[in-house]
């Protein structure tokens, strides 16, 4: 079987047997982070941009580090040091990029859709790291890659996703991920953080946290977004840890095997509190670890020699 | 020099609907007789121009009463000049112009500057539409009395709607008085906040901000209440929702002094058309279910709709080829509005009388002009072809913009003719 996307834009676009192809990749991928020397020669000669037009830290070491551990050459640009503070448009920036010849392009943007905007004007492929409130398809892919990892499926598994669903695009990508690899998705937000027929997107929305986590086996908590509170969304973050935050009397409703999943940055004490975020069952620094093996899948199956020849 | 225009069928609704010829001099129809009379011989000798309508439906001069010359100001979207050959090229002899130009039309100055510039160029008329607000800014009112000296017939802030009621209320008051209607452009901002699209589904999977109906329908509820209270003539723009249909459906029935248009794109595409993140879809107010343009049909079919008009709104590349959240809302709608609305009486919903209601003769006498096909009136005419199958490409547009949805789209009648002052501008 072969890889022949151009772009990893979203996870709607991506098949099942494309996104297990990737989650098989990414784990042969992590034993290399293990070795002395964390470095292979796969992808020299290669180019890489990282250009994020959002701050990022996690994402966008985690992209880098994995571009240095296959020997590709990555460069970074941030809105500031791009033209674009200078009034130059996307597509602009965009061609002046592909211009230098880069294999790959990733891109973290506020605008849902200027992935796919520059996709459609480049020949180098374009990873999506993060578009507005669209999606973050190697976010949901790590994570897919984690519950692999830790049930040795996702297949027919209780997915429980909490908190603001409305403006989150990893919850946008891990609903439909994980519904399309068959688990069961339920989501649970005030009213005010569920978007109009996000069930049509593979999930139940529950009425209660409680009801939501009841038998889960994997919980995901996202980050309430303290810079949205002078919003209108919910009172105090006070009241948001009442009725949505996980704790342990919370967490014992699931399953007893269940894992604790979070995107980062957490908020201890808001959606997560902090003997939840450092229990056994938390996978949050796993998570971490396997979107380093996971991203190094990506540029390797776009710019290696997954998009054009067979790799069994 | 006389024009004939020969073997079409003349439908004025309410006047005539009938095979007959059209005798043109100077500027005005001096006479309307029978195919057979041989008007050459017994009248004018062999000074005669004819023009062969076999076939074809000649009716009063379409109006499109909202429209964007962007001019002055922003004449790379568009000019009078480019905006009036896009007119006359999709049958329209007549546009108002929508005064968010730079400057705002909201005084006299602005006002004569387009008419005169309108005059020089002796394409379709332009009948100015003013701002209600110095501005537009929403703040206090510019002179209307003189801009209507001037020559406007409406006011509008259009794109900024008039979030204070009482100075909606004190503006309808005035404009009552002048008797001119205010053109609303329906849009609670505060509940809009900044979304790019319809909320629904469709917004939730592109991860696009969404507008509910609520932000329309609310403004509709309240400027009907303040119709109401005033009497003056309130004109609701661009409607696309059932909730407003309804509203205003309901408002008439009481009596009120409202009137309502609606555009090609709200009967004819929905939010589900918004794909690939194609700017050429984004518009205010956005696309909308298909519940809500069955609605708007159904709202065109039984009056509650009154008229068509196409908010033409020319932008560049540079406000259309970026993000879709950052993108300009609006598109171009002067060249293919008319085909686009012989859909519906192609599919049954109107019939071509009704058609010509909605896109010539009520909007005459929204603006107070009378376009009847008489004698002794001027002769603006518009000869459609209804039968003529063909692919919209932007590319033939007189528009300098080319924002359009419906690149590519097939569709069944177009004008072939424009006639203003019963001169050609326009022959296909």
């Amino acid at each position: 079987m072969r890889f022949t996307k151009k772009d990893i834009l979203d996870i709607e676009s991506l098949e099942p047997r494309e996104i297990s192809m990737i989650l098989d990749t990414a784990q042969g991928m992590k034993e290399i982070s293990e070795r002395p020397v964390k470095k292979v020669p796969t992808l020299r000669g290669k180019t890489i941009v990282l250009f994020f037009q959002e701050p990022s830290t996690r994402t966008k070491l985690s992209f880098d580090t994995a571009a240095k551990r296959l020997s590709a050459d990555s460069i970074s640009i941030s809105k500031s040091s791009s033209s674009i503070v200078k009034g130059e448009t996307l597509i602009d920036t965009a061609k002046n990029l592909e211009a230098m010849k880069p294999d790959v392009i990733v891109l973290r943007h506020p605008s849902s859709g200027a992935p796919h905007l520059i996709a459609r004007r480049v020949n180098a492929s374009v990873i999506n790291a993060g578009d507005g409130i669209h999606a973050h398809p190697s976010q949901a892919l790590l994570d897919m890659m984690s519950v692999r990892g830790k049930k040795g499926k996702i297949d027919g598994l209780n997915i429980s996703i909490i908190g603001d669903i409305a403006h989150s695009r990893v919850a946008r990508s891990d609903i439909t991920g994980f519904s399309k690899m068959g688990a069961r998705v339920r989501i649970c937000a005030p009213p005010t953080m569920i978007p109009f027929g996000i069930e049509k997107l593979g999930c139940t929305v529950s009425p209660t946290m409680e009801a939501c986590i009841e038998g889960a086996d994997v919980i995901m908590m996202l980050r309430i977004q303290k810079e949205r509170q002078g919003n209108i969304l919910f009172p105090t973050e006070r009241e948001y840890a009442m009725r949505f935050g996980l704790n342990k009397a919370r967490l014992n409703l699931a399953k007893e095997d269940a894992i604790v999943m979070h995107p980062g940055p957490m908020n201890r004490g808001v959606e997560i509190s902090s003997d939840v975020a450092d229990a056994d069952c938390s996978m949050i620094l796993e998570q971490v670890t396997n979107g380093v093996a996971l991203r190094m899948a990506l540029f390797y199956l776009l710019a290696g020699g997954g998009r054009h020849a067979d790799s069994d | 020099m006389r024009i004939r225009i020969k073997g079409a069928r003349v439908l004025d609704p309410g006047n005539m609907d009938d095979n007959k010829d059209i005798i043109i001099k100077d500027h005005l129809i001096e006479a309307i007789v029978d195919p057979i009379v041989d008007w050459e011989e017994t009248e004018t000798g062999t000074d005669i121009e004819i023009i062969d309508a076999t076939g074809l439906v000649v009716v009063p001069g379409l109006i499109d009463i909202h429209v964007h010359l962007r001019e002055p100001g922003q004449e790379y979207k568009e000019t009078i000049e480019t905006g009036l050959m896009a007119a006359a090229r999709g049958g329209f002899t007549a546009v108002c112009s929508m005064p968010n130009t730079t400057p705002v039309n909201d005084n006299s100055q602005v006002t004569k500057f387009i008419i005169h510039r309108a005059n020089e160029l002796g394409l379709s008329k332009v009948y100015p539409v003013g701002a209600i607000t110095h501005g537009s800014m929403g703040n206090t009112l510019a002179e209307i009395y003189d801009m209507q000296q001037a020559g406007i017939v409406a006011v509008t802030d259009d794109g900024k709607p008039l979030e204070n009621s009482n100075l909606m209320r004190r503006a309808l008051e005035y404009c009552k008085g002048l008797e001119i209607p205010i053109f609303v452009h329906a849009e609670e901002l505060s509940i809009a906040d900044g979304g790019s699209m319809n909320e629904g589904f469709f917004a939730t999977v592109w991860g696009i901000k969404g507008i509910p109906n609520a932000a329309e329908s609310i403004m509709v509820v309240r400027d009907i209440a303040l119709s109401e209270l005033t009497g003056a003539h309130v004109h609701f723009c661009h409607i696309s929702t059932k909730e407003s249909v309804e509203a205003i459906r309901q408002a008439k029935k009481r009596g009120v002094k409202v009137t309502c248009e609606t555009a090609p794109h709200y009967f004819t595409l929905t939010d589900e058309d918004v794909k690939d993140y194609n700017t050429n879809f984004k518009m205010n107010p956005p696309l909308r279910s298909e519940e809500d343009r069955q609605a708007v049909i159904q709202g065109l079919i039984d009056g509650t709709i009154d008229l068509i008009a196409t908010d033409h709104a020319p932008h560049s590349v540079v406000e259309k080829d970026v993000e879709f959240d950052r993108a300009a809302f609006g598109i171009v709608g002067l060249e293919t509005s008319l085909s686009l609305s012989l859909k519906l009486v192609h599919d049954g919903f109107l019939t071509l009388a009704e058609l010509v209601n909605k896109m010539a003769k009520h909007p005459a006498k929204m603006i107070g002009i009378n376009n009847d096909i008489r004698p002794g009136n001027i002769a603006d005419l518009t000869i459609i072809d209804p039968e003529h199958t063909y692919e919209i490409d932007p590319e033939t547009f007189n528009s300098k913009s080319k924002n359009t949805p419906f690149s590519g789209l097939k569709v069944k009648g177009s004008p072939v003719l424009t006639m203003v002052n019963g001169k050609v501008v326009y022959r296909k």
